[in-house]
């Protein structure tokens, strides 16, 4: 499944300071669908680079990382379960505080 | 270096203005506090007027509405604009916008609120102008270097618009004050820098009846801005329940930030404010707006509404002004309300050397190596002549160098290893490391680069 991933807001320092990344996703066997839940296991183990934990908390993202789907927060997509299809742009962004 | 002539007498009046600068830090905060008591009384006394009292400088003209000649002039490039028009603007004359910070983002903020005819705009801020500012912080003028931002702000916007009313806050808002200070306005502007005030100031704004809160963020090339609490949108803690480990808040004094970014940012900050205050257009609620200025693009995407089981604005939420003002925010962040660099104490005091006994051991010429653990970039700005850049992410990586480095200097007796950063933190945890790969003599230079600059080479630059 073709994929677009975007990281931002310093999140992209923890993949070689890229910030879009065109993927291609295997689907697991015998699957159909990918969620995001797949999704996230497969950032964490083929794009993030360093201090994974700044990236991942149990099998979600770490507070202050807002998910976008399609420039949709993941939220109103169903979160982990939300299903990706070819296309999709999936974006990370950590929360800014600075002024 | 500069060790000898004039260079101790310059370094002992730093010091002493560095400590009767954190004493009147720590009286301020005594005086904010014991005024936020002040207030609270005089308020449960009612003998303090209700905001809509103090605001409000529009009378009926004759014209059939409340703008003055002088009114329709100043403000006629706007007055024509259909969608705008007499009614925005006199609902922004009769409006009342508090602009946290009087920074990065609150400069721009501050200057278009100001110019556009808010009625009342207050500015909050406990800090003071610095060289270091003037790139960004575009409302400060050199003259007003040392004096407070509070001050340095009004007098610009005064200058703008004397035909407003601007209100001095100078005190850093704190749970003490937020509810008195907020209370007097109809609208916020978070222009702050750091993660707990930014949930502070929301909280507030929830507990006050949903104030709206216009909030921006910059740092580096990046910047984000929203609209919480507005007509049932979320509120902060809706978005971020939990707030990020301390290591995911990077301040502009570490990472840096190109000052016209924030300028974008403060300035869509000041139109969402003027939209919200002339009940014009559609606000920037239950979506953000993403900037990023290298690549040149800035997408708006949707975000989740109010969350019902948001703790402070949820369904169930049982909190109320008691627990605001008893919520001890930098406890829940793990970080200072003020943006105080971080001090690590990571290493026992025999791991550590200050500046000047690092100074003399290098004048009586003892055989060291010296390793400056910042970032390349941060080494590009300056450094000590003869030390080696290893920065503290590769490490790990160029433990052989060191090995080799120390072997070439020690060749009659064993080599020091001295580490150094910018301010003396990540030094330590460098030193750390080493101490656990078997570089047990390595010790940590308290202080840093900064501590060079204040106790050894007053001309040495700091950033
Ligand atoms: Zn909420």
């Amino acid at each position: 499944m073709k994929l677009t991933i975007e990281f931002g807001g310093g999140l992209e320092l923890l993949c070689d300071s890229v910030k879009i990344h065109k993927v291609n996703v295997e689907l697991k066997n015998g699957e159909k669908k990918l969620t995001m839940k797949d999704l996230l296991a497969w950032v964490g183990s083929n794009l993030i680079k360093e201090r994974p934990e700044m990236f991942m908390k149990g099998d979600s993202v770490r507070p202050g990382v807002l998910v976008l789907v399609n420039d949709c927060d993941w939220e109103l997509s169903g979160q982990l379960d939300t299903t990706l299809e070819d296309e999709d742009v999936v974006v990370f962004i950590s929360t800014l505080h600075g002024g | 270096m500069a060790s000898t002539g004039g260079g101790g007498e310059v370094a002992r009046i730093l010091g002493e203005i560095e400590a009767l600068k954190a004493s009147r830090n720590r009286i301020d905060n005594q005086i904010s506090a014991l005024e936020g008591q002040l207030r609270e009384l005089t308020l449960q006394n009612g003998s303090v007027p209700p905001p809509s009292v103090i605001s409000g400088a529009v009378v009926d003209s004759g014209f059939g509405h409340g703008l003055s000649p002088e009114m329709i002039y100043r403000y006629s490039r706007q007055l024509l604009l259909p969608s705008f028009g007499v009614q925005a603007q006199e609902n922004l004359l009769k409006s009342s916008v508090l602009v946290v910070g009087a920074g990065g983002l609150g400069s721009p903020a501050l200057l278009y609120l100001a110019a556009c005819g808010v009625g009342r705009l207050g500015i909050v801020d406990h800090d003071v102008v610095e060289l270091n500012n003037m790139h960004r912080q575009v409302i400060h003028t050199e003259a007003f270097i040392g004096q407070p931002k509070v001050k340095s702000a009004a007098a610009a916007c005064r200058s703008i618009n004397s035909t407003i009313k601007v209100v001095e806050h100078q005190e850093a808002l704190r749970t003490s004050n937020a509810l008195e200070i907020l209370s007097q306005y109809d609208l916020v502007v978070d222009a702050t820098d750091n993660a707990p005030s930014r949930y502070m100031i929301s909280d507030c704004c929830v507990v006050l009846g949903k104030v709206p809160l216009v909030s921006g963020a910059a740092l580096g090339l990046e910047g984000q801005l929203t609209v919480y609490n507005y007509n049932g949108g979320p509120c902060y803690r809706c978005l971020f329940p939990t707030p990020p480990p301390t290591t995911a808040c990077q301040r502009c004094a570490d990472s840096g930030v190109l000052g016209v970014v924030p300028g974008v940012i403060g300035c869509l900050q000041a139109l969402e404010a003027i939209k919200i205050a002339g009940a014009v257009g559609e606000p920037l609620s239950r979506r953000m707006l993403l900037f990023d200025a290298l690549s040149a693009r800035i997408r708006i995407v949707n975000i989740r509404g109010r969350s019902l089981q948001c703790e402070v604005c949820g369904e169930n939420a049982a909190f109320t002004k008691q627990h605001f003002r008893d919520f001890d925010y930098e406890k829940f962040t793990q970080s200072p309300l003020s943006a105080a660099p971080l001090k690590l104490n990571l290493l026992p005091a025999d791991s550590r050397i200050n500046i000047k006994e690092f100074n003399e051991k290098a004048i009586k010429g003892e055989a060291h190596i010296l390793i400056d653990v910042r970032p390349a970039h941060h080494f590009k700005i300056v450094n000590l002549p003869n030390s080696l850049n290893i920065p503290l992410s590769t490490l790990e990586a160029r433990l052989p160098e060191i090995s080799s480095a120390l072997k070439e200097e020690g060749s009659e007796s064993a080599a020091s290893l001295y580490v150094i950063c910018r301010r003396g933190n990540d030094s330590q945890r460098a030193v750390q490391f080493l101490h656990k790969m078997g570089f047990t003599s390595a010790k940590d230079i308290i202080g840093g680069l900064e501590a060079w600059g204040r106790d050894i080479d007053p001309n040495f630059p700091t950033y």
